[in-house]
Protein backbone atom coordinates (compact mmCIF):
# COMPACT_ATOMS: atom_id res chain seq x y z
CA UNK A 1 0.00 0.00 0.00
CA UNK A 2 1.18 3.41 -1.13
CA UNK A 3 -0.01 6.78 -0.49
CA UNK A 4 1.51 9.05 -2.64
CA UNK A 5 1.18 12.09 0.03
CA UNK A 6 3.02 10.26 2.88
CA UNK A 7 6.68 9.16 2.82
CA UNK A 8 5.27 5.53 4.50
CA UNK A 9 4.98 2.02 3.46
CA UNK A 10 3.06 -0.10 5.17
CA UNK A 11 3.32 -3.71 5.02
CA UNK A 12 2.80 -6.90 7.75
CA UNK A 13 6.00 -8.09 9.92
CA UNK A 14 6.44 -11.55 7.47
CA UNK A 15 6.53 -9.23 4.45
CA UNK A 16 9.17 -7.78 6.05
CA UNK A 17 10.90 -10.61 7.24
CA UNK A 18 10.64 -12.25 3.63
CA UNK A 19 11.83 -9.76 2.06
CA UNK A 20 15.08 -9.01 4.56
CA UNK A 21 15.76 -13.03 3.72
CA UNK A 22 15.38 -13.53 0.53
CA UNK A 23 16.75 -9.79 -0.73
CA UNK A 24 20.41 -11.32 0.90
CA UNK A 25 21.45 -14.94 0.57
CA UNK A 26 24.70 -15.56 1.66
CA UNK A 27 25.88 -18.78 -0.04
CA UNK A 28 28.53 -20.74 1.77
CA UNK A 29 31.66 -21.64 -0.39
CA UNK A 30 31.13 -25.54 -1.22
CA UNK A 31 31.89 -26.05 -4.86
CA UNK A 32 32.73 -29.90 -5.88
CA UNK A 33 33.51 -29.65 -9.38
CA UNK A 34 33.17 -28.59 -12.58
CA UNK A 35 29.90 -26.74 -11.54
CA UNK A 36 32.02 -24.37 -8.93
CA UNK A 37 33.63 -22.80 -12.04
CA UNK A 38 30.41 -22.02 -13.30
CA UNK A 39 29.50 -21.05 -10.07
CA UNK A 40 32.32 -18.65 -9.67
CA UNK A 41 31.23 -16.89 -12.73
CA UNK A 42 27.95 -16.42 -11.86
CA UNK A 43 29.65 -14.24 -8.97
CA UNK A 44 31.78 -12.58 -10.94
CA UNK A 45 31.83 -9.51 -12.67
CA UNK A 46 30.40 -10.78 -15.92
CA UNK A 47 27.13 -11.83 -14.46
CA UNK A 48 27.38 -10.60 -11.34
CA UNK A 49 24.73 -11.93 -8.73
CA UNK A 50 25.34 -9.30 -6.38
CA UNK A 51 22.28 -7.61 -8.52
CA UNK A 52 20.30 -10.54 -6.88
CA UNK A 53 21.59 -9.68 -3.67
CA UNK A 54 23.25 -13.22 -3.18
CA UNK A 55 27.20 -12.08 -3.59
CA UNK A 56 28.65 -12.86 -0.38
CA UNK A 57 30.26 -16.20 -0.78
CA UNK A 58 30.87 -17.14 2.84
CA UNK A 59 33.66 -19.45 3.69
CA UNK A 60 31.90 -20.10 6.99
CA UNK A 61 28.48 -22.16 7.41
CA UNK A 62 27.64 -20.33 10.54
CA UNK A 63 27.32 -17.47 8.29
CA UNK A 64 25.51 -18.58 5.58
CA UNK A 65 22.17 -19.39 4.63
CA UNK A 66 22.50 -21.23 1.28
CA UNK A 67 24.34 -24.33 0.16
CA UNK A 68 24.93 -24.12 -3.45
CA UNK A 69 26.21 -28.02 -4.02
CA UNK A 70 28.03 -27.77 -7.14
CA UNK A 71 29.57 -30.87 -8.82
CA UNK A 72 29.64 -34.52 -7.89
CA UNK A 73 29.49 -35.47 -3.96
CA UNK A 74 31.66 -38.86 -3.53
CA UNK A 75 30.44 -41.57 -0.81
CA UNK A 76 33.60 -40.27 1.25
CA UNK A 77 32.86 -36.59 0.99
CA UNK A 78 28.90 -37.17 1.90
CA UNK A 79 29.38 -36.64 5.84
CA UNK A 80 31.45 -33.72 5.46
CA UNK A 81 28.61 -31.96 3.34
CA UNK A 82 26.35 -32.92 6.18
CA UNK A 83 28.11 -31.81 8.35
CA UNK A 84 28.71 -28.17 7.08
CA UNK A 85 25.01 -28.31 6.43
CA UNK A 86 24.11 -29.15 10.11
CA UNK A 87 26.41 -26.18 10.88
CA UNK A 88 24.59 -23.77 8.61
CA UNK A 89 21.90 -21.40 11.06
CA UNK A 90 18.10 -21.49 10.34
CA UNK A 91 17.09 -20.54 8.14
CA UNK A 92 18.83 -22.31 5.63
CA UNK A 93 18.45 -23.49 2.02
CA UNK A 94 20.00 -25.68 -0.14
CA UNK A 95 19.94 -26.29 -3.96
CA UNK A 96 21.29 -29.03 -6.15
CA UNK A 97 23.19 -27.84 -9.51
CA UNK A 98 23.80 -29.78 -12.04
CA UNK A 99 22.85 -33.28 -13.03
CA UNK A 100 25.59 -35.19 -10.76
CA UNK A 101 24.67 -33.33 -7.53
CA UNK A 102 20.83 -33.81 -8.65
CA UNK A 103 20.53 -37.55 -9.45
CA UNK A 104 24.48 -38.55 -9.75
CA UNK A 105 24.85 -37.81 -13.29
CA UNK A 106 27.31 -39.98 -15.98
CA UNK A 107 28.95 -41.64 -12.64
CA UNK A 108 26.60 -43.78 -12.26
CA UNK A 109 29.05 -46.22 -10.34
CA UNK A 110 30.31 -47.05 -6.41
CA UNK A 111 32.30 -44.26 -5.57
CA UNK A 112 29.18 -41.31 -5.71
CA UNK A 113 26.22 -40.28 -4.10
CA UNK A 114 23.46 -40.57 -6.29
CA UNK A 115 21.63 -37.50 -5.79
CA UNK A 116 22.41 -34.98 -2.71
CA UNK A 117 18.79 -35.57 -1.53
CA UNK A 118 19.74 -38.25 0.14
CA UNK A 119 22.18 -36.21 2.50
CA UNK A 120 20.66 -33.40 2.71
CA UNK A 121 17.11 -31.65 1.70
CA UNK A 122 17.02 -29.43 -1.75
CA UNK A 123 14.79 -26.78 -2.27
CA UNK A 124 16.17 -26.51 -6.00
CA UNK A 125 17.40 -28.31 -9.00
CA UNK A 126 19.30 -26.52 -11.56
CA UNK A 127 19.67 -29.02 -14.41
CA UNK A 128 22.71 -28.94 -16.68
CA UNK A 129 26.04 -30.20 -17.64
CA UNK A 130 27.48 -28.41 -15.99
CA UNK A 131 24.66 -25.34 -15.98
CA UNK A 132 25.64 -22.31 -17.44
CA UNK A 133 25.66 -19.20 -14.98
CA UNK A 134 22.44 -17.54 -16.05
CA UNK A 135 20.36 -21.05 -15.17
CA UNK A 136 21.91 -20.77 -11.88
CA UNK A 137 20.85 -17.34 -11.59
CA UNK A 138 17.48 -18.51 -12.15
CA UNK A 139 17.89 -21.10 -9.77
CA UNK A 140 18.36 -18.28 -7.33
CA UNK A 141 15.68 -16.58 -8.13
CA UNK A 142 13.48 -19.13 -8.34
CA UNK A 143 14.70 -19.74 -4.55
CA UNK A 144 13.99 -16.28 -3.81
CA UNK A 145 10.43 -16.77 -4.88
CA UNK A 146 10.17 -19.92 -2.62
CA UNK A 147 11.26 -17.59 0.50
CA UNK A 148 8.70 -14.91 -0.41
CA UNK A 149 6.32 -17.45 0.07
CA UNK A 150 7.50 -19.74 2.79
CA UNK A 151 5.77 -18.53 6.31
CA UNK A 152 8.01 -16.32 8.24
CA UNK B 1 71.06 -49.51 -22.99
CA UNK B 2 69.74 -48.98 -19.15
CA UNK B 3 68.62 -53.36 -19.63
CA UNK B 4 72.22 -53.88 -20.49
CA UNK B 5 73.62 -52.19 -17.71
CA UNK B 6 71.08 -52.79 -15.60
CA UNK B 7 72.21 -56.74 -16.70
CA UNK B 8 75.41 -56.43 -16.57
CA UNK B 9 75.65 -55.23 -12.78
CA UNK B 10 72.67 -57.83 -11.59
CA UNK B 11 73.83 -60.87 -13.99
CA UNK B 12 72.33 -63.63 -12.11
CA UNK B 13 68.70 -62.04 -13.12
CA UNK B 14 66.15 -63.19 -15.70
CA UNK B 15 64.89 -59.88 -16.71
CA UNK B 16 63.45 -59.37 -19.76
CA UNK B 17 62.82 -56.22 -21.90
CA UNK B 18 59.24 -56.14 -23.44
CA UNK B 19 57.81 -53.53 -26.32
CA UNK B 20 55.19 -51.21 -25.83
CA UNK B 21 52.86 -50.03 -27.89
CA UNK B 22 54.44 -45.70 -27.12
CA UNK B 23 58.11 -47.31 -27.02
CA UNK B 24 58.99 -46.53 -23.82
CA UNK B 25 61.66 -48.52 -22.47
CA UNK B 26 60.26 -51.34 -20.56
CA UNK B 27 61.48 -54.73 -18.49
CA UNK B 28 59.61 -56.81 -17.44
CA UNK B 29 61.18 -57.72 -13.48
CA UNK B 30 60.28 -61.29 -11.24
CA UNK B 31 58.48 -60.01 -8.49
CA UNK B 32 61.05 -61.30 -5.67
CA UNK B 33 63.87 -59.53 -7.15
CA UNK B 34 62.02 -55.79 -7.46
CA UNK B 35 63.85 -54.62 -4.70
CA UNK B 36 67.20 -55.41 -5.73
CA UNK B 37 66.34 -54.37 -9.35
CA UNK B 38 64.98 -50.96 -7.56
CA UNK B 39 67.95 -50.51 -5.76
CA UNK B 40 70.17 -51.11 -8.53
CA UNK B 41 68.52 -48.76 -10.65
CA UNK B 42 68.71 -46.17 -8.37
CA UNK B 43 72.64 -46.68 -6.88
CA UNK B 44 74.23 -48.35 -10.19
CA UNK B 45 76.74 -46.00 -12.17
CA UNK B 46 75.33 -44.38 -15.37
CA UNK B 47 71.34 -45.52 -14.33
CA UNK B 48 70.78 -42.71 -10.86
CA UNK B 49 66.83 -43.56 -10.89
CA UNK B 50 66.94 -41.46 -8.01
CA UNK B 51 62.85 -40.58 -8.67
CA UNK B 52 59.71 -42.89 -8.70
CA UNK B 53 57.41 -41.05 -10.29
CA UNK B 54 54.58 -43.19 -9.95
CA UNK B 55 53.52 -46.99 -9.07
CA UNK B 56 50.30 -47.81 -10.59
CA UNK B 57 48.66 -51.72 -11.91
CA UNK B 58 46.75 -52.99 -14.27
CA UNK B 59 44.21 -56.00 -14.14
CA UNK B 60 43.72 -58.07 -16.45
CA UNK B 61 41.30 -60.97 -15.30
CA UNK B 62 40.41 -63.59 -16.07
CA UNK B 63 43.73 -63.55 -17.69
CA UNK B 64 46.44 -65.42 -14.96
CA UNK B 65 48.90 -64.00 -13.66
CA UNK B 66 46.21 -61.55 -13.27
CA UNK B 67 47.65 -57.97 -12.68
CA UNK B 68 50.58 -56.10 -13.66
CA UNK B 69 52.01 -53.76 -11.29
CA UNK B 70 53.83 -50.85 -13.05
CA UNK B 71 56.67 -48.60 -11.95
CA UNK B 72 57.53 -45.95 -13.32
CA UNK B 73 61.19 -44.38 -12.97
CA UNK B 74 62.67 -40.94 -13.61
CA UNK B 75 66.53 -39.76 -13.65
CA UNK B 76 68.10 -36.39 -14.54
CA UNK B 77 68.50 -38.17 -18.00
CA UNK B 78 66.18 -41.18 -18.64
CA UNK B 79 62.66 -42.76 -18.25
CA UNK B 80 62.39 -46.52 -17.54
CA UNK B 81 58.95 -48.36 -17.01
CA UNK B 82 58.85 -51.77 -15.06
CA UNK B 83 56.57 -54.68 -14.51
CA UNK B 84 56.04 -56.78 -12.64
CA UNK B 85 53.58 -59.75 -12.92
CA UNK B 86 51.56 -60.76 -10.00
CA UNK B 87 49.36 -63.57 -9.50
CA UNK B 88 45.93 -63.24 -8.51
CA UNK B 89 45.77 -66.03 -5.86
CA UNK B 90 48.00 -64.77 -4.07
CA UNK B 91 48.05 -61.04 -4.90
CA UNK B 92 51.31 -59.80 -2.96
CA UNK B 93 54.37 -57.71 -3.55
CA UNK B 94 57.82 -56.34 -1.40
CA UNK B 95 57.52 -53.14 -1.15
CA UNK B 96 60.33 -50.74 -2.66
CA UNK B 97 59.84 -48.15 0.61
CA UNK B 98 63.71 -48.60 1.51
CA UNK B 99 64.31 -47.21 -1.90
CA UNK B 100 62.38 -44.40 -2.55
CA UNK B 101 60.38 -43.50 0.68
CA UNK B 102 57.60 -42.26 -1.82
CA UNK B 103 56.49 -45.38 -2.76
CA UNK B 104 54.57 -45.20 0.87
CA UNK B 105 51.40 -43.32 -0.42
CA UNK B 106 51.69 -45.49 -4.49
CA UNK B 107 51.46 -48.29 -2.82
CA UNK B 108 49.25 -47.41 -0.32
CA UNK B 109 46.89 -46.16 -3.39
CA UNK B 110 47.37 -49.71 -5.27
CA UNK B 111 46.20 -51.82 -2.45
CA UNK B 112 43.22 -49.44 -2.11
CA UNK B 113 42.10 -49.94 -5.68
CA UNK B 114 43.25 -53.41 -6.35
CA UNK B 115 44.26 -55.32 -3.42
CA UNK B 116 47.42 -55.37 -3.95
CA UNK B 117 49.36 -56.62 -0.75
CA UNK B 118 53.02 -54.81 -0.37
CA UNK B 119 54.53 -56.96 2.30
CA UNK B 120 56.82 -54.95 4.80
CA UNK B 121 54.52 -51.76 4.39
CA UNK B 122 53.70 -50.97 7.26
CA UNK B 123 50.68 -48.90 6.88
CA UNK B 124 48.49 -50.13 4.21
CA UNK B 125 45.60 -48.37 4.92
CA UNK B 126 42.89 -46.91 2.53
CA UNK B 127 43.74 -43.82 0.93
CA UNK B 128 41.11 -43.07 -1.44
CA UNK B 129 38.34 -45.01 -0.63
CA UNK B 130 36.35 -44.30 2.47
CA UNK B 131 38.20 -45.95 5.48
CA UNK B 132 35.76 -48.91 6.14
CA UNK B 133 34.97 -49.47 1.97
CA UNK B 134 34.55 -53.39 1.53
CA UNK B 135 36.35 -54.66 -1.81
CA UNK B 136 38.97 -52.99 -4.38
CA UNK B 137 37.37 -51.34 -6.95
CA UNK B 138 39.66 -51.16 -10.27
CA UNK B 139 39.51 -55.09 -10.09
CA UNK B 140 37.60 -56.12 -13.12
CA UNK B 141 35.68 -58.28 -11.39
CA UNK B 142 33.85 -55.33 -8.98
CA UNK B 143 30.05 -54.73 -9.67
CA UNK B 144 30.54 -50.70 -10.64
CA UNK B 145 26.96 -49.66 -10.45
CA UNK B 146 26.39 -51.05 -7.20
CA UNK B 147 23.68 -49.48 -4.68
CA UNK B 148 24.76 -49.41 -1.44
CA UNK B 149 23.29 -46.87 1.60
CA UNK B 150 25.06 -43.28 1.78
CA UNK B 151 26.63 -42.90 5.19
CA UNK B 152 25.59 -38.87 6.08
CA UNK B 153 27.91 -39.09 9.39
CA UNK B 154 31.08 -40.42 10.43
CA UNK B 155 31.73 -42.17 14.15
CA UNK B 156 33.09 -39.37 16.45
CA UNK B 157 37.32 -39.32 16.31
CA UNK B 158 37.15 -37.94 19.91
CA UNK B 159 35.62 -38.93 22.70
CA UNK B 160 33.40 -36.75 24.68
CA UNK B 161 36.14 -36.42 27.91
CA UNK B 162 38.66 -35.14 25.10
CA UNK B 163 36.48 -32.73 23.63
CA UNK B 164 35.39 -31.00 26.67
CA UNK B 165 39.27 -31.29 27.34
CA UNK B 166 39.94 -29.51 24.35
CA UNK B 167 37.10 -26.91 24.98
CA UNK B 168 38.40 -26.03 28.38
CA UNK B 169 42.24 -25.46 27.43
CA UNK B 170 40.52 -23.16 24.15
CA UNK B 171 38.83 -21.07 27.06
CA UNK B 172 41.29 -20.65 29.36
CA UNK B 173 44.05 -20.03 26.30
CA UNK B 174 40.97 -17.15 25.27
CA UNK B 175 40.42 -15.80 28.81
CA UNK B 176 44.14 -14.97 29.27
CA UNK B 177 44.51 -13.58 25.78
CA UNK B 178 41.68 -11.69 26.22
CA UNK B 179 42.52 -10.20 29.47
CA UNK B 180 46.28 -9.28 27.82
CA UNK B 181 44.39 -7.62 25.29
CA UNK B 182 42.94 -5.55 28.21
CA UNK B 183 45.85 -4.25 29.39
Amino acid sequence: MTDPDLPVLTTSVEKMVQWARRSSIWPVTFGLACCAIEMMAMSASRYDIARFGAEVFRGSPRQSDLMIVAGRLSRKMAPALRRVYDQMPEPKWVISMGACASIGGVFDNYALVQGVDQIVPVDVYVPGCPPRPESLIYGIVQLQKKIAGQRA
Amino acid sequence: MIFDALQSLLPGLVLKPIGTADRQETILVEADRIVDVCRTLRDGKELGFILLADITAADFWPREPRFEVVYHLASPTARLRLKVMVPGASAHLPTVQGVWPAAGWLEREVWDMFGIEFDGHGDLRRLLMPEDWEGHPLRKDFPVQIRLKTRSSEPLQISEEEFRANLAKDRAARGRGVGQAGH
